[in-house]
Order: C-alpha cells, then sequence, then structure tokens
C-alpha cells in the first residue's frame, strides 16, 4: 500500500499535479521594469531593491503563508512593449502589478490595469499618473506636482534666483516635470530664460549647453534621466559653466554622480529618497544592497525595496489575496517603520495613490551626496 | 560670436570623429564592396575592450593600446576573415545582412557580458578651461580636435605619400589591373580591415568620454558615419571626412540657432538634397557597375 501511494505522488509529480505538502502555493507579483535601453539604471536599480524585499520575504515563509512568484519582463524602456508586457502578465491573474518605472510606459499600461482592477505600484513621477482616476494605481515616489513647490522654494529662497534656465528630456516624465516646474516658476516670479528640450538617450549634449550658458542665467533646472544628466554635466563642467546646477532627485543620484565624476561636485537640489539620508534604517539598507549586488543604491532600488514591503503590509492588514480590497486598504494608508520596519520611513498614500514622506536637500560634495536638509512630510 | 565659437569647435571636434569612422566606412567599400552595417557597433566595442584591460589593472594608456589591438585582431582580422570572405562570393546583399546581424550580436554581447547601463570612461586629458577669442574652450575638446585630425593626416599621408597606400589604392581602384601590376590585392585588402579596426578604436577612445561607455553607442554613430559617408562621397576618403566634419558641425549649428527638437531632421534634410542634385555625393565621382 505504501509502495502502491509512493507510486501514484511520483506519478502525480510527473505530471505537474504535487501534492500541498511539496509544493507551497505562490502569489504571483510580476514585475515589468526597464532592464535595458534609456532607462536602463532606473529599471535594474528598482529590480534588485525589489530582489531583496522578495527574498527576505520568502526566507520568512511569504505573505500570508504564500511565497512571492516575482516574474520579470524587461519594457526595453520602450511604452508599447511594457504595454505588451503588462497585458501578458494580467493573463495569469497576479495580485499586484509591480513597475514600470518610466512615465511613458507607466500612462501607457495602466489603462490595462484600471481596466483588470489589478493593483499596480508604479516608480514613475510625471504628475498626469494619479490624475486619471484609476482606483489602484499607487507610487513609490514623489510625483512632480508634490516635488516642485520644494525644489521651487529651494530656488527662490536658497538659491534667491531671479531668473533659471530649464533643461528637460522631452518625454512624459521630462515634460510633466518642466510644465510643473514653470508653473512654480510663475507663481514665484521667477523668470524662466530659456526652456530647452532634449532627447530621451541623447548622447552629445555641447549645443544644449551653449544655449544654456547663453542665457546666463541665476540658477540652472535639469530634469533629464540619469545617463543623460550625466552626460549634461559632463559637457556643463567642459563649457565652464558658473551658474548652480539644480536637480530634482536623479540629478543628484548615485549613478550620475559615477558616471559625471567631478562635474557633478557642486550640484544641488531636492532629494525625494537617498542611501545617503541620515536615517539609520536606510542606512542600513543601503549597507546590505551594496554586499548584496556590489554597487551604491539609487533611489530607485529603495523605491523598489519598499513597494514589496507595502504590499505585505497592506496585504496583511487585508488578509486575504483580494486586489480590490487591497486597492481600498491603501488609499489613505500610513505606514510608519514601527508596524513595518522595512519601510524604512514613515510614508502615506492618499485617495489617488500619490505618496508623502520626509525629503531632502541634498549637494553633491567631492564625488559624494551631502544631506544638508531634512523637509517634512507635506501633511505635517 | 562667443557661442558660435564654442559651436564651432565643439562641432568640428564631434565632426572630425564622424569622419573617422566614416573613412573606414568608405575604405572597406572601395577595397571590397563591404557595406559595414556594424560600423557604429565598431565604435562601441573598443571602449568595452578598454574598460575590461582597466578593470584588470592596466593602465589607461596601456588599456588603450590593448584596445587598438583587440580592435585590429577581431574587428579587422577576424571580421575578415569569419564573416566577409566566406560570404562576399555570394554577393553584396548576403554580406550587407550578415554585417546587420553582426551588428545586433555585438551589441547585446556587449550588453550581457559587461552591463546595460551606461559606464564612466576617462578623458584624455583633464578638464581645463582656455580663452579662445574670448569663449571658454575646453582643452577636452581641443585634444579630441587634436588627436582626430591628426589621424586623418597620418591616413592621408599613408594614402597618398607611401608605396603601401598607393598600393591599397590602386587595389580599391581597379583590383584586376592591380593584380597585373604585381600588386598583393588580398594582402591590401586585410591591410584595409586592419586599418578599419585602429580607426574605429581611436574614434571609441575619443567619442566614449561623451558618450558614455554604453551598448546602444553604435546605432548613433554607425547612422551617423553612414550619413556621412553618403553626403561626402562614399568612393573617396576625401569626401567621408568632409562629410563627417559637414554632419558635426551642422548638428551643433542647427540646435542652436534652428530648433534643438528638429535638430535629428537636419542630416537628413541634407542627405535627400544631396541625392537629388549631386547623387554620387559632394566629392565623390559617379560609377558605373555592371549588373
Amino acid at each position: 500500500m505504501a509502495r502502491s501511494g509512493l507510486l501514484a505522488s511520483v506519478i502525480a509529480a510527473g505530471f505537474g499535479l504535487a501534492s500541498p505538502v511539496l509544493a507551497q502555493p505562490t502569489v504571483s507579483i510580476p514585475a515589468i521594469l526597464e532592464l535595458s535601453g534609456a532607462g536602463a539604471v532606473s529599471g535594474t536599480n528598482f529590480r534588485d531593491g525589489m530582489l531583496m524585499a522578495v527574498e527576505e520575504i520568502n526566507a520568512k515563509g511569504g505573505i500570508l503563508g504564500r511565497k512571492i512568484n516575482n516574474q520579470l519582463l524587461d519594457t526595453q524602456s520602450d511604452a508599447s512593449i511594457s504595454r505588451a508586457q503588462v497585458q501578458k502578465v494580467l493573463d495569469n491573474d497576479p495580485h499586484v502589478i509591480l513597475g514600470p518605472v518610466f512615465s511613458g510606459s507607466v500612462l501607457v499600461s495602466m489603462l490595462l490595469t484600471q481596466q483588470a482592477q489589478i493593483p499596480q505600484i508604479v516608480g514613475g513621477e510625471a504628475a498626469a499618473i494619479t490624475q486619471k482616476a484609476h482606483p489602484s494605481i499607487f507610487r513609490t515616489s514623489f510625483g512632480q506636482q508634490f516635488s516642485m513647490p520644494k525644489i521651487a522654494n529651494y530656488i527662490r529662497d536658497g538659491i534667491k534666483a531671479k531668473s533659471v534656465a530649464v533643461l528637460w528630456v522631452n518625454n512624459d516624465f521630462g515634460k510633466g516635470g518642466r510644465d510643473n516646474f514653470n508653473k512654480e516658476m510663475a507663481a514665484r516670479n521667477i523668470k524662466v530664460v530659456a526652456d530647452v528640450s532634449t532627447e530621451s538617450g541623447q548622447a552629445d549634449f555641447s549645443a544644449d549647453v551653449v544655449k544654456i550658458k547663453a542665457a546666463n542665467a541665476d540658477a540652472i533646472f535639469v530634469y533629464t534621466n540619469e545617463e543623460e544628466s550625466a552626460r549634461f554635466l559632463r559637457e556643463a563642467r567642459k563649457q565652464g559653466i558658473r551658474a548652480p546646477l539644480i536637480g530634482e532627485t536623479t540629478l543628484l543620484g548615485q549613478k550620475v554622480i559615477e558616471l559625471a565624476g567631478e562635474a557633478a561636485n557642486g550640484v544641488r537640489g531636492h532629494v525625494g529618497l537617498t542611501v545617503d539620508a541620515p536615517i539609520p534604517a536606510v542606512k542600513e539598507f543601503a549597507e546590505r544592497f551594496r554586499k548584496r549586488f556590489n554597487y551604491v543604491c539609487d533611489h530607485n532600488g529603495i523605491k523598489g525595496y519598499t513597494a514589496v514591503y507595502f504590499i505585505k503590509h497592506v496585504t496583511e492588514k487585508v488578509g486575504k489575496f483580494d486586489s480590490k480590497a487591497f486597492a481600498a486598504a491603501a488609499h489613505g494608508i500610513t505606514i510608519s517603520p514601527n508596524q513595518e520596519p522595512n519601510i524604512l520611513m514613515e510614508a502615506s498614500w492618499d485617495k489617488n495613490g500619490d505618496i508623502d514622506r520626509d525629503s531632502f536637500l541634498g549637494e553633491v560634495v567631492n564625488g559624494q551626496q551631502k544631506i544638508v536638509e531634512i523637509l517634512p512630510k507635506l501633511g505635517k | 560670436m562667443e557661442s558660435f565659437i564654442q559651436l564651432l569647435i565643439s562641432g568640428l571636434a564631434t565632426g572630425a570623429i564622424y569622419a573617422l569612422i566614416a573613412v573606414g566606412f568608405s575604405l572597406l567599400w572601395q577595397t571590397s564592396q563591404t557595406i559595414n552595417f556594424a560600423q557604429g557597433e565598431f565604435v562601441m566595442l573598443p571602449a568595452f575592450f578598454i574598460l575590461a584591460a582597466m578593470n584588470a589593472g592596466a593602465p589607461f594608456w596601456l588599456a588603450a593600446l590593448i584596445g587598438i589591438a583587440l580592435s585590429v585582431v577581431v574587428l579587422g582580422l577576424l571580421f575578415k576573415v569569419v564573416i566577409v570572405d566566406p560570404m562576399l562570393k555570394h554577393g553584396v546583399l548576403p554580406l550587407v545582412i550578415s554585417t546587420i546581424a553582426l551588428s545586433l550580436f555585438l551589441k547585446e554581447a556587449a550588453k550581457d557580458f559587461y552591463s546595460s547601463q551606461a559606464q564612466p570612461f576617462p578623458t584624455l586629458v583633464p578638464a581645463t578651461d582656455l580663452d579662445v577669442f574670448g569663449a571658454v574652450v575646453s582643452t577636452q575638446s581641443l585634444a579630441v580636435l587634436v588627436v582626430a585630425i591628426a589621424t586623418v593626416v597620418a591616413l592621408h599621408l599613408l594614402l597618398h605619400k607611401t608605396r603601401l597606400g598607393r598600393s591599397m589604392q590602386a587595389t580599391a581602384q581597379n583590383p584586376t589591373l592591380a593584380r597585373i601590376l604585381g600588386i598583393p590585392v588580398e594582402r591590401m585588402v586585410l591591410y584595409t580591415f586592419l586599418l578599419n579596426g585602429v580607426l574605429v578604436a581611436i574614434a571609441s577612445i575619443l567619442i566614449t568620454p561623451i558618450y558614455l561607455a554604453k551598448f546602444t553607442n553604435g546605432e548613433v554613430l554607425g547612422m551617423a558615419a553612414f550619413l556621412a559617408a553618403i553626403i561626402g562621397g562614399f568612393n573617396q576618403v576625401r569626401g567621408a571626412i568632409l562629410g563627417g566634419i559637414i554632419l558635426g558641425v551642422l548638428d551643433n549649428l542647427s540646435a542652436v540657432y534652428i530648433s534643438s527638437q528638429y535638430r535629428g531632421a537636419f542630416p537628413l534634410l541634407i542627405l535627400i538634397a544631396v541625392i537629388l542634385l549631386r547623387p554620387h555625393g559632394l566629392l565623390g565621382r559617379a560609377e558605373e557597375r555592371t549588373v
């Protein structure tokens, strides 16, 4: 009898009918990320932060007893591919979808998750993402409508600039940022004397720097993706730009500093998330990340890591794998490190899925990002 | 005026790099009817050879020499022996398709074996500002310009002032007659491929500090070199040089004085104008082929 039972088990396993004892049930949380193309820096950082969290959670038994099945798909930094990848994972009945990071990719793929009513945790910062009545979209970083007022106040009060030149990347992320930034400048009577658009993946910035330099602005605001930011900084250094270079998170990122080298020194700006934040939990995370992946994580790594713990916390609060109940519970939630230590910093999500938490003013000094001030949550 | 001088110098520097790549394009076409659509990837790859050598502990100058040597062997010798020789006997089109396949292979290989992310790359000289007629000009731009021009001049001297160069030109112009005159045609063709390996490696060393080392760099550079070669004249080295410089300068000037958003369209407009008004290129000569 025992032998026939064993034989039946072997046959069942052979047909993929493994018993519950042998195969622990999983929960599908796929990720659609920019693993190649212009957004590879952002996507791979997000991926690695996410993988770290998934490994940690699975090592402790998963979420509600189910291990996370974290299928990973590459958007190649292309909006149409990201849409196809989201469609692909929706066919597998996911609990929540992670990514993409690029705003353009988010904006085209979120229509699918809206129809399917599946929560989507994204890395995009374009203001429009949370203004489209998607019932279950959530950010992992500030939307531009929250970050631009902070940077505008800094340019007015910290730099005391009366005129500013803007260099932005002509995609959904850059255009949204530029529109919000210019609106905030107008509200503060700061004149935009040069408005220079650049292309995603652009390699040569010499003409753009000449144009910016000729405008002779009190400050220069740079809003491009990581690699383009580094190329711009190198060219700005080459052409001897002296005006303060101001950015929002990306310009002060670790990868930009690594790529731009000494040309990044002196860059200042607002930083939504950073491993250099004077917060012990963030520093401890950054060290574990560096040991695990052998490089210094940027803000996207923190976004990927905390996104998974956000899912874990909300799901455990709901007590079941119900995507609609997840979205309902996540709106208006505040998660503190006391409740979930790996959320790293207290964070709140509003009814639109926008996130609010402390942020920072930083400066690059000797190839290191240095935090000079902590800005409180907007809701405080 | 200050802006114009800066634009001109940086445009000349970039244009001179395009010219180096376009010259290689043109040389391969002239000697072996090889249209190398992997030429952009040939410029991307030596940067990764150099970075790999530096990661192994070599100083930059030694890594650059290793990069040039590997480029000559892999992108010159192996390219000819493994791809061009077996495919050329089947005609130009199969060879073109093979070089397109090679470009995809090189791009994906660089991504898989090195990184999908951009990597910093050392500059030839430290960044110091110089005053040129009131304009602040970087020593880095000048260094790129000087090295690129020196390479083009050395190439010109090699092709026109040495016996080897004249033999290579004779092979390019009429291989049958060159063979009758006792010129070792096969060896001359091989030398052209090796020379292209040197040119793309130098172009790589000059352009990568600006572009950063990334597997996608070849897309932009290959297109720029192809356009430069057609605009200047595919069958003339001096045409490829002129085409590269026109492209580099025009790109900079149009981005500032016309529109930065439409800058990518201007080289194509010039290409259309050249095809309509002077189909064999600005300095090229009309050719007839029996097909």
